[in-house]
């Protein structure tokens, strides 16, 4: 029984994590319908960012805040730099562009912070929590994991919501033509979009460092199980987006605590087959209409 | 005033208008009239901006649009109601309706606006917190004109608002154009290929076949030339 509540406990953290950097996923294929391949890696360059300005002593949330905002910047500067100027080329083209920015970006930091791995200072403390007698798989950190993200969420769902740049925004996802004769400057928001989504790619970077072998590579893993919670939750969903994390999450939290660990991508792969010959678009998604 | 001079627009090697110039007056209803693939819809993308021309220009009250962003063409008052109407479908009536609001109005005049809108329109005040994808076509229609008044433009570019409607409610829709144009001085450029209802509420009427003027006149002259109907409208 304990097993299963720590597994659970466990693939609820992880889950929000995927969660993060599958809507980092989500608000780039709802700007520019692109699958971006180097969410990951922008969000590991960020991340050691803010290591090395802790390893300079700059107090923790300054490096924090830091890694954010320098997350801003840099998915503004790829979509105008790398992205804009394929805007009406054939949509292979800047998805083959991500997938050299992931290479470019690990490439980079091995060479300028070194390829092996070392650690990262958690925010909060990490051993388990107490109830009664047993000590749960579930820190002071997870609580800081799950009320991140958690305002990572309702941050975007008002921004969408209640704000007449999120109207702005989801008019320029769903009919950039129509929006632009609206006077809506679909350009910028297209931007806006892929610096969004960095920010969200930072924040899942800052979660994941303290909990594992941090090096260049320590997001690519997390960057496929993240593709898989926002296919499973459909690729322009934000609601789907969190609950894909949570389902992708769970489900290999499981796999791994019963079956073994070594089994978890395995797992990822079942759940991607699974949606996508049962409900391709996902589960939050519209399908699209076919015009005929 | 709406000037257009000389205008060629090319796909690839398909022309698709060479040489047009026509005027639009102010406080008129100008329509422009043709077959199916006559050049009428890429001429009002054209002006919009959604399109660049080969040669020629379009100017409005003076200005050059020509080389605009489609952006700043509608920030100098020209709203464009495209064929299909533009209804985003993902949205409520009332973000449609205030989407064309947000360049235009700060936020404590932008409900004032709207509601002028509902006035205007009193189905779409029942149906404001309704998806757009529920309205029955002459609804959508009503959506689409009414956002785009929303922003207050002085040009309105409108592409076949009578497709796929009722006979009776395109005579709605006509009557209300006609009496916009009247009433607000605004100038409309109404492209259909329901000639007779366009040329019953039109002062001007241009006839555009294979990319070209056939005739720029006034729409009594134009529906009077019974072989320049049966030549080219149809009727």
């Amino acid at each position: 029984m304990s097993l299963f509540v720590n597994l659970t406990l466990n693939g609820i953290t992880n889950g929000m994590i995927f969660a993060a950097v599958a809507l980092g996923l989500v608000f780039i294929w709802r700007a520019t319908h692109i699958v971006n391949f180097g969410q990951g890696s922008m969000a590991m360059f960020t991340t050691y960012l803010a290591v090395t300005l802790l390893d300079r002593h700059l107090n923790y949330w300054l490096a924090f805040v830091a890694a954010l905002v320098a997350g801003l910047v840099l998915g503004a500067v790829i979509e105008q730099i790398l992205i804009r100027p394929l805007r009406g080329k054939p949509a292979l083209n800047p998805v083959i562009v991500t997938l050299g920015l992931f290479i470019l970006l690990e490439g980079l930091a091995g060479s300028i912070f070194g390829v092996g791995s070392r650690s990262f200072p958690p925010a909060f403390s990490q051993a388990g929590l107490k109830v009664g007698h047993t000590t749960l798989a579930f820190s002071h950190f997870d609580v800081f994991i799950l009320a991140a993200v958690v305002v990572l969420m309702l941050g975007t769902l008002a921004l969408f919501r209640a704000t007449s740049l999120g109207l702005r925004m989801r008019a320029a996802a769903f009919a950039p033509e129509v929006a632009r004769l609206l006077g809506v400057r679909v350009g910028r928001i297209l931007t806006l979009g892929w610096a969004l989504a960095a920010v969200a790619g930072s924040l899942a970077g800052l979660l994941v460092a303290p909990t594992v072998s941090f090096s260049p590579s320590f997001m690519d893993l997390i960057l496929v199980y993240a593709f898989t919670s926002a296919v499973v939750g459909g690729l322009d969903s934000p609601v789907g987006a969190l609950v894909g994390g949570l389902v992708t999450g769970l489900a290999l939290s499981y796999v791994g605590g019963y079956l073994g660990s070594s089994l978890e991508p395995l797992g990822a792969l079942a759940i991607l087959m699974v949606v996508l010959s049962a409900r391709p678009e996902g589960i939050f998604s519209r399908p699209e209409p076919r015009r005929v | 005033m709406l000037d257009v001079e000389e205008l060629s627009v090319a796909y690839g090697a398909v022309k698709a208008l060479q040489g047009v110039s026509f005027q639009a007056q102010d406080g008129s209803v100008t329509a422009v009239l043709g077959a199916n693939g006559a050049g009428k819809t890429t001429l009002l993308r054209t002006v919009s901006g959604l399109v660049k021309p080969q040669s020629g220009t379009v100017s409005y009250d003076g200005v050059k649009l020509t080389g605009l962003s489609v952006e700043s063409i509608v920030r100098l008052g020209v709203s464009h109601v495209p064929e299909g109407r533009g209804v985003i479908e993902e949205l409520t009536v009332d973000e449609n309706l205030r989407l064309g609001t947000l360049w235009r109005f700060g936020h404590r005049e932008r409900r004032p606006m709207l509601q002028e809108i509902y006035d205007l329109f009193p189905p779409l005040a029942e149906r404001r917190n309704r998806m757009a994808s529920t309205l029955s076509g002459g609804e959508r229609q009503m959506l689409a004109i009414g956002r785009a008044l929303s922003s207050k433009p002085t040009l309105l570019l409108l592409d076949e608002p009578s497709l796929g409607l009722a006979p009776l409610v395109t005579a709605q829709i006509m009557a209300m154009i006609r009496k916009l144009a009247r009433e607000t001085r605004l100038t409309v450029v109404l492209v259909e290929q329901n000639v007779r209802s366009a040329l019953s509420i039109a002062e001007e009427a241009v006839v555009i076949n294979l990319g070209r003027v056939v005739i720029a006149d006034r729409a009594d002259t134009v529906a009077a030339d019974t072989q320049l109907r049966h030549h080219y409208l149809g009727f």
